[in-house]
């Protein structure tokens, strides 16, 4: 995430997240491979340890702790937890949340809270620009001295909206840990809930023994779950996130994790699912589906500021390679931007309403900010969830993302009648050829059988407001046709030939 | 040889070596040109049929060697083309052997730092590696240098410019002793060739703006800015279509070429002969001619033509 030096190769990643479990379980859902079954392992160390998940694998709740560490430094006065009742409701609520948009073909649910996804955004957006921005004023200095091993890093492409969301969870997240401890783990996280409800059927649980116990309330002070009544001497399994720091704490051996089972439950009855709930939400994911086709019918426009030339509408965003289709990745994206923080070009960006509401937050390619590379597929490769599906080299340079389009009205030639041709230049299969125009100049043609949309000609364009050339998303991505010029011998060259000049 | 010629020569190498310690670059700029009693009695030398190192290695002596551009403890900047993400073989680049020969070379004459650029197309860093440059860089022992960000580039004026008074240019090329060009010679879709003054593109910050300007007149414009003391025009692999970026090998063609000049102009001139384009049809050679860059007429140069 926050390596921008590219230095870890990027399968690498596949290792470090497989244990990531909605991740995992999503790309289960997308291509089943033994690569993506750390989901299952999560959960069977869920069943024999309860949340072990949340205490050491989960990125979000590792933040959590190091937020909660540093408050701890700081503050002089000992902090204190306390027992707090469970938000059933609420919690049940934020996890069908989720599944019902997902059901519903829409990971905006689990896109939003998903813990893994949430701190990805946070390293992506906030710790990344952070570590850049040091490197490149370390590397300012060092370049005043002829040093050029530290480069700087340009960051091409801001997204205010994105970053404002990102930045308000993190807010909200270490508010929540610094004055409730684990509570968006406990309350909001749908993972935790999941997780929860099947840790409290655990074998190995943590226990208080009634015959040590002092009843001291040491364990509830310190428990950043806020799920030990130590009153009642209850430890509510649901919520415990298996820090193990009661066991250490207790000056007795009053609590100890086991695989008795736990003498007390806490209020034993089974949820009840109010109906209109249930319904409340379904019509919620409804609405909240209209509501996104409608905004995905509002076209695009980009930039107006000078009325001379035409205006670009897009009708499409462009998915990244590999995804398929916009639908398909719309439905399994969870936005974690480990492809935007991997992508060597910065051309996948996070979206804000290119895909619509429900695909908010969620990357696409942005051709401002750069073009899809042409021997690329790093995406593909680390791509957590199975949003983008792994894609060959091969196959993925006949993918056709989208097709250009070429406005005439707005390019240089025809406009200034001077040469230009970078987009052309940039064109790795010449779809985009030059063919004459007036007076021995050349000007863009677009064969979109070759088109991949790869956007490169559209970065390339130097033209003002409006590119004269871009990039029409496809909903469904296509194969392009192989350019048959490849296939013409070589010429031959007699060496001993004498110089023509 | 006569006694008054030979103290007459002898006075006129004196000054020139004098010169050549005092002013960096004065050599190969102006006293070179005008002065022909050093080893070298070439303005132009054009190679074939050799590997890309060993047709630098002979064509480099007909300009005197390198002692005559690069002198002990001055800093050299190389350009070559880097500007795509593809192997040597696919011509899109300059050939890695060649830059790594020069830069031997430039050690050889007592060079204190040689650095290597170009402000890429491409990522960067895949192209610095896919082109194998940095590798080749690096085993020479020289320094590569990042192009792609904004911050190197510093604020100059082009006082000769017609259309281009101002660009953003890499410091190291402002900085430098002596500033050496290894293009390489391929098909370009828009400008037709890409050759010598072409590739100087690579060394300012807002290429866009040349595209939006009238390219050929930038292109003049530039080279009057800071004429490279040598260009060396890689012709060894050959892009002959679909340039710059090039599709596949079949628009390559093994031509095993070189031409090394002092001169930008008359390099691009022969480089485009050596294609089998006509020089009048690549606007700004003419242009870049008209502002007294270079000459385009070979016939008033004493060229070397060398076959391997």
């Amino acid at each position: 995430m926050i390596d921008f030096t590219e230095q870890i190769p990027p399968a690498f990643t596949k290792y470090v997240l497989y244990f990531q479990f909605i991740p995992s379980l999503l790309k289960s859902l997308a291509a089943f491979t033994i690569l993506s079954t750390g989901f299952l392992l999560v959960l069977l160390l869920t069943a024999l340890f309860g949340r072990i998940y949340c205490s050491t694998i989960c990125p979000l709740g590792f933040l959590q702790d190091i937020i909660n560490y540093i408050t701890k430094k700081i503050k002089k006065r000992k902090r204190r937890f306390e027992y707090l009742k469970e938000q059933k409701i609420l919690r049940w609520s934020f996890l069908a949340f989720c599944v019902v948009l997902f059901l519903f073909g829409f990971a905006i649910g689990i896109n939003l809270l998903d813990p893994y996804s949430i701190y990805g955004r946070i390293a992506g957006n906030i710790f990344r620009p952070t570590v850049i921005g040091l490197n490149n004023f370390i590397s300012s200095i060092l370049t005043n001295f002829k040093i050029y091993s530290l480069y700087p890093y340009e960051i091409k492409s801001f997204n205010l909206i994105p970053f404002l969301i990102t930045i308000s969870f993190l807010i909200l997240i270490a508010y929540l840990s610094v004055k409730k401890g684990r509570l968006y783990c406990n309350t909001v996280c749908p993972v935790g809930t999941l997780l929860g409800y099947i840790s409290k059927y655990s074998f190995f649980k943590i226990i208080i023994k009634d015959e040590e116990c002092l009843s001291c309330g040491l364990c509830e002070r310190d428990c950043k779950a806020n799920c030990i009544d130590s009153d009642s001497k209850i430890v509510d399994m649901s919520r415990c996130v298996m820090c193990f720091d009661c066991i250490s704490l207790c000056p007795t051996n009053g609590i100890t994790f086991d695989y008795k089972k736990s003498i007390k439950t806490p209020e034993p009855e089974l949820v009840e699912v109010d109906e209109s709930k249930r319904n409340f939400l379904i019509s919620t994911g409804v609405y909240l589906t209209s509501l996104s086709t409608i905004l995905a019918q509002v076209k695009k426009q980009i930039v107006v500021t000078k009325p001379s030339t035409v205006p670009i509408f897009r009708k499409y965003a462009i998915s990244p390679p590999g995804s398929q289709s916009i639908k398909r990745f719309n439905s399994i994206c969870t936005a974690c931007h480990l492809c935007v923080s991997s992508c060597p070009t910065q051309v996948l960006q996070p979206s804000f309403l290119e895909y619509g509401f429900t695909g908010m937050l969620q990357p696409r390619l942005n051709n401002k900010s750069g073009y899809c590379n042409f021997d690329c597929n790093i995406c593909s490769e680390v791509c957590p969830t199975g949003a983008i599906l792994p894609i060959d080299i091969e196959k993925k340079k006949l993918t056709q993302l989208g097709v250009a389009k070429f406005i005439k009205e707005n390019c240089i030639v025809y406009t200034q009648r001077t040469e230009c041709g970078a987009c052309s230049e940039h064109c790795p299969t010449k779809a985009v050829h030059m063919i004459p125009f007036e007076n021995n100049l050349v000007i863009p043609e677009v064969r979109e059988e070759y088109c991949i949309g790869c956007g490169a000609c559209e970065y390339a364009c130097p033209v003002k407001p409006y590119k004269a050339i871009y990039v029409e998303g496809n909903p469904i991505h296509k194969t392009a046709k192989k350019n048959i010029e490849e296939e013409k011998p070589q010429q031959k060259v007699d060496y001993k030939e004498e110089f023509p000049f | 040889m006569k006694r008054r010629e030979f103290i007459k020569k002898g006075l006129q190498a004196g000054t020139i070596i004098g010169a050549s310690l005092s002013f960096p670059g004065f050599v190969s700029n102006y006293i070179f040109k005008e002065n022909y009693s050093l080893s070298g009695n070439y303005d132009l030398v054009a190679i074939k049929g050799g590997e890309p190192d060993k047709m630098f290695d002979e064509g480099i002596k007909s300009l005197g060697g390198m002692k005559a551009f690069v002198k002990k403890n001055q800093t050299v900047v190389i350009k070559p083309n880097i500007g795509w993400d593809a192997n040597p073989e696919r011509a899109a680049n300059t050939n890695p052997k060649l830059v790594a020969r020069v830069i031997e070379h430039c050690y050889e004459a007592g060079a204190k730092k040689v650095y290597v650029f170009d402000h890429t197309c491409d990522d960067w860093k895949r192209c610095y590696s896919n082109s194998g440059i940095e590798k080749a860089v690096k085993d020479a022992g020289g320094e590569i240098v990042p192009g792609n960000s904004e911050s190197y580039y510093q604020d100059v004026e082009i006082k000769k410019g017609v259309k281009l008074k101002r660009d953003k240019v890499h410091e190291l090329i402002l900085d430098c002793d002596v500033f050496i060009n290894i293009p390489i010679l391929k098909h370009h879709g828009s400008t037709r060739l890409t050759i010598s003054m072409k590739n100087l593109m690579g060394t300012v910050w807002d290429r866009g703006y040349w595209h939006r300007t009238d390219l050929h007149q930038c292109i003049a414009d530039f080279s009057t800015f800071r004429k490279p003391d040598l260009n060396i025009v890689d012709a060894y692999y050959v892009m002959k279509k679909n340039g710059p970026r090039g599709v596949s090998l079949a628009d390559v063609v093994i031509m095993k070429s070189q031409i090394i000049s002092t001169d930008i102009v008359a390099a691009d001139v022969a480089a485009t002969k050596l294609f089998g384009m006509n020089p009048d049809d690549i606007q700004y050679i003419s242009l870049a001619h008209k502002l007294g860059v270079g000459t385009k007429n070979l016939e008033s140069l004493r060229i070397n033509r060398i076959i391997l």
